[in-house]
């Protein structure tokens, strides 16, 4: 069927400048470019062109641009070309629409309305380059009550505690599986935590064999419906296990990890045969309720002797903060709360742009409800879904978070440009794919080093902007919305937020 | 307090440490932790056998029996085992003598689990190694997303019937539901969205009580092979059964099989 959707973007080649190297032919995974020997030059077809600029930045001589196209529709306030292309899209296909990363709608980001304030002349500024500055963090469940004795001098902590992870920074990475993304890729995020004393989290899809006793110390593994690559080795070699119950880029919904992307080394990961479809169903078919939950957080707590905090991760959807204190109350130690801004490999559109809330709003709630309830110390909150620079993980713990989840900007921080065509498998910057011609593009050792550069920047950030405010531990900020204020915000955002408007 | 006996030498012979390797535990009053901290404890001291007496709903037996060396003991339940026994097993066997909660074999890795009673529901979920034996019937959502990995294929034998939604979302391993009692199955949704492995009913099914993805075939020579082999072992375990193994393998089965093994694959628009 002919189809009549125009190009999304326009590739532009300066033919002064180019070589004929044939470079950004073999750069494209799509098929944009191809060499036209009869007239010695390159041609682009700007209906592949999924703009992920990999053309762009590796042409040797600077000779291609590529930018939105610019032929539009008779301009409509109700139906936008995206509107209008999308439809067209599933009357050609009947299918569901899918894409990739975090949804791109303008959703208020109350990242951008909120500032942060800082000391003048009175309780002066710290300066971190001189002061220490704690950014340690322990997330877990913390004890009601501290029973300590101090017999002749010698303080000694009476009461058992819990396992508690330990961070040196607030920043983790998040779960991304192997098999959604490459295996350079899941390299790459495990040798950057080990290196930067964080967590990387593996997501549904299982951890490599080989990996397992190098990386197991920085690990978060992931207990999903579908439960794939699950093994009681698995379990106990990671720091912690965290079921997932929902993710933000498409709360209420399972996943569907296409048979292509099955390779016979991700088959290997996720114990089940190449080439067939990694299905995980809606709900975890064992939880219905939070007695259930309750018995699959107990299990894993056995299963692993209990010696690490379990982690329970939900979408931030209407109400959830009543349904994350009922998790609390089933015994995680670890509630991540994904905003509606959180990224994926593969989600249909419709629940990606349409479903959930934004992690700001999310954080403060939940840290409200937990307070209220007496319970906030039962657990540690990792906020995740749209966090993109220093300012916003420090906003974060303001408003109640513990630590931040990162997933888009540590793809970002790799090479990714956000361009949407994750579910395809044709990552042409080695990230999103199983293709071995792709993912060798990605070098783990360049990535790993990009993605420790990123966490150490926003760490000495976060310590300039505490040091700022007088503070010289991160703990003296989790959840003290003093040190925010709100700028543009109508009153019922600033009554979530649990924050006064600037000026006030 | 659990009270657990780790029984002491016998004689000199061979014998005696085989003997110091067996133990029992008095589960009367003992709350699941406390019971679980035992086992473990007498896993690695070394025990080989452990009987486990006056079981009323603990939970997760033989699920904190992992190490890393893969330490195996043989457990016996006496009384009623409570959810999640063998929950994330990791190569144990372990025998109950009564029934069994929800949750039998939950992501089970390895081992046995033999149930000479009835199991609940979500019996043998995301199960991917080992094999469980149930003498009478289950509840719903058995063998939900069991799968399978080349050498390693969960089989699941269920003597009596099964509810709905047995082997939904299944990507691989061998089901049998035998229906001994020949009460016919009366399950809805039974494999719907299955895309790997095998469910063998004895007897037949409609259409109708399946699900859109899963194609009813009769059984061939290699299907009643694996019958055979399968059936055996039910029998070995259940020596009570009352149909004999030979009138079993005479009956009439039917086999579930996806139709394929990407039943979404063309749900979506690129």
């Amino acid at each position: 069927m002919k189809s009549f959707v125009f190009p999304e973007f326009q590739v532009i080649r300066d033919e002064e400048k180019c070589g004929q190297c044939r470079g950004c032919e073999r750069q494209c995974a799509f098929g944009t470019h191809t060499y036209d020997p009869a007239a010695d030059r390159l041609v682009s077809d700007d209906h592949k062109c999924v703009g992920c600029q990999r053309c762009v930045v590796f042409c040797p001589k600077n000779a291609i641009m590529v930018r939105p196209s610019p032929s539009f529709y008779r301009p409509n306030a109700s139906w936008s070309r995206e509107k209008i292309e999308d439809l067209k899209r599933q009357a050609e296909t009947g299918g569901v629409l899918l894409t990739g990363c975090g949804s791109d709608k303008p959703f208020r980001i109350y990242w951008d309305h909120i500032v942060l304030n800082a000391s003048q002349v009175t309780n002066p500024s710290l300066d971190p380059l001189r002061e220490p500055m704690e950014l340690r963090t322990f997330l877990g469940r913390k004890p009601d009550v501290m029973d300590i004795s101090a017999d002749s001098g010698e303080v000694e902590i009476r009461t058992e505690l819990c396992p508690n992870l330990v961070v040196e920074t607030p920043i983790l990475f998040s779960a991304m599986s192997y098999g959604a993304i490459s295996y350079n890729a899941f390299r790459a995020l495990a040798t950057a935590a080990s290196r930067s004393k964080t967590y990387f989290n593996t997501g549904e899809g299982g951890l490599p064999r080989e990996m397992r006793a190098e990386f197991g110390r920085c690990a978060i593994v992931q207990v999903a419906s579908g439960r794939f690559g699950i093994d009681a080795e698995y379990l106990n070699i990671a720091q912690a296990v965290e079921i997932k119950v929902g993710q933000g880029a498409k709360p209420g919904i399972g996943g569907h990890l296409p048979g292509e992307k099955v390779s016979s080394s991700v088959a290997e990961t996720r114990m089940i045969p190449q080439g067939t479809d990694a299905i995980s169903p809606a709900p975890h078919h064992d939880i219905y309720s939070i007695e259930d939950l309750s018995t699959l957080i107990t299990a894993l707590k056995e299963a692993t002797n209990y010696e690490k905090p379990i982690s329970v991760k939900i979408a931030a959807v209407h109400n959830f903060a009543a349904i994350a204190s009922g998790i609390v109350r089933a015994g995680a130690d670890i509630i991540a709360i994904d905003g509606l801004r959180g990224g994926t490999g593969a989600a249909p559109k419709a629940i990606r742009d349409n479903v959930g809330i934004p992690t700001e709003l999310a954080i403060s709630s939940l840290d409200r409800r937990l307070r209220e309830e007496g319970i906030r110390n039962r657990c540690s909150i990792i906020s995740a879904g749209g966090i993109r620079c220093s300012s916003d993980v420090i906003k974060a713990i303001a408003l109640g978070a513990d630590a931040v989840y990162i997933g888009s900007a540590a793809l970002i921080a790799m090479g990714c440009t956000l361009c949407q065509k994750c579910y395809t498998g044709k990552c042409n910057w080695g990230i999103c794919t199983q293709d071995p011609r792709l993912s060798g593009r990605l070098n783990v050792e360049i990535a790993s080093q990009r993605l420790s550069n990123l966490i150490s920047a926003w760490s000495h950030e976060i310590r300039e902007m505490l040091g700022g405010m007088g503070i010289n531990a991160l703990e003296s900020l989790r959840g003290n919305r003093d040190h925010l204020r709100g700028v543009g915000l109508c009153e019922w955002e600033l009554d979530v937020l649990g924050i006064k408007g600037a000026g006030e | 307090m659990a009270r657990a006996i780790l029984s002491g030498p016998l004689t000199n012979s061979d014998q005696a440490g085989e003997e110091m390797m067996a133990a029992q535990i008095d589960a009367a009053d003992v709350e699941t932790k406390e019971l679980n901290d035992r086992l473990r404890e007498l896993l690695l001291s070394g025990a080989k056998r452990v009987s486990i007496r006056n079981v009323c709903g603990q939970r997760y037996i033989g699920t904190r029996l992992y190490t890393p060396q893969g330490l195996r003991m043989d457990i016996e339940v006496f009384g009623t085992a409570g959810n999640d026994l063998a929950a994330f097993l990791y190569g144990h066997r372990i025998a109950v003598h009564g029934n069994a909660q929800d949750g039998v074999g939950n992501t089970m890795d390895a081992g046995e689990v033999v149930v000479r009673g009835r199991a609940g529901d979500v019996l043998g979920f995301s199960m991917r190694g080992g094999e469980i034996y149930v003498r009478d019937g289950c509840g719903y959502r058995a063998a939900l997303h069991m799968k399978e990995y080349q050498g390693k294929r969960p089989v699941l034998v269920i003597g009596g019937r099964s509810q709905d939604f047995l082997g939904e979302y299944m990507a691989g391993g061998v089901v049998i539901v035998l229906d001994l009692a020949g009460e016919r199955h009366d399950a809805h949704f039974i494999g719907t969205g299955m895309h790997g492995g095998v469910i063998y009913l004895r007897g037949s099914v409609e259409q109708s009580q399946v699900g859109d993805q899963v194609e009813i075939s009769p059984v061939d020579e290699a299907d009643r092979a694996v019958l055979a082999e399968y059936v055996t072992r039910f029998m070995e375990r259940f020596p009570e059964t009352e149909m004999t193994k030979e009138e079993i393998l005479a009956s009439g089965f039917v086999r579930l099989t996806p139709r394929s093994r990407r039943p979404y694959g063309n749900l979506y628009a690129y």
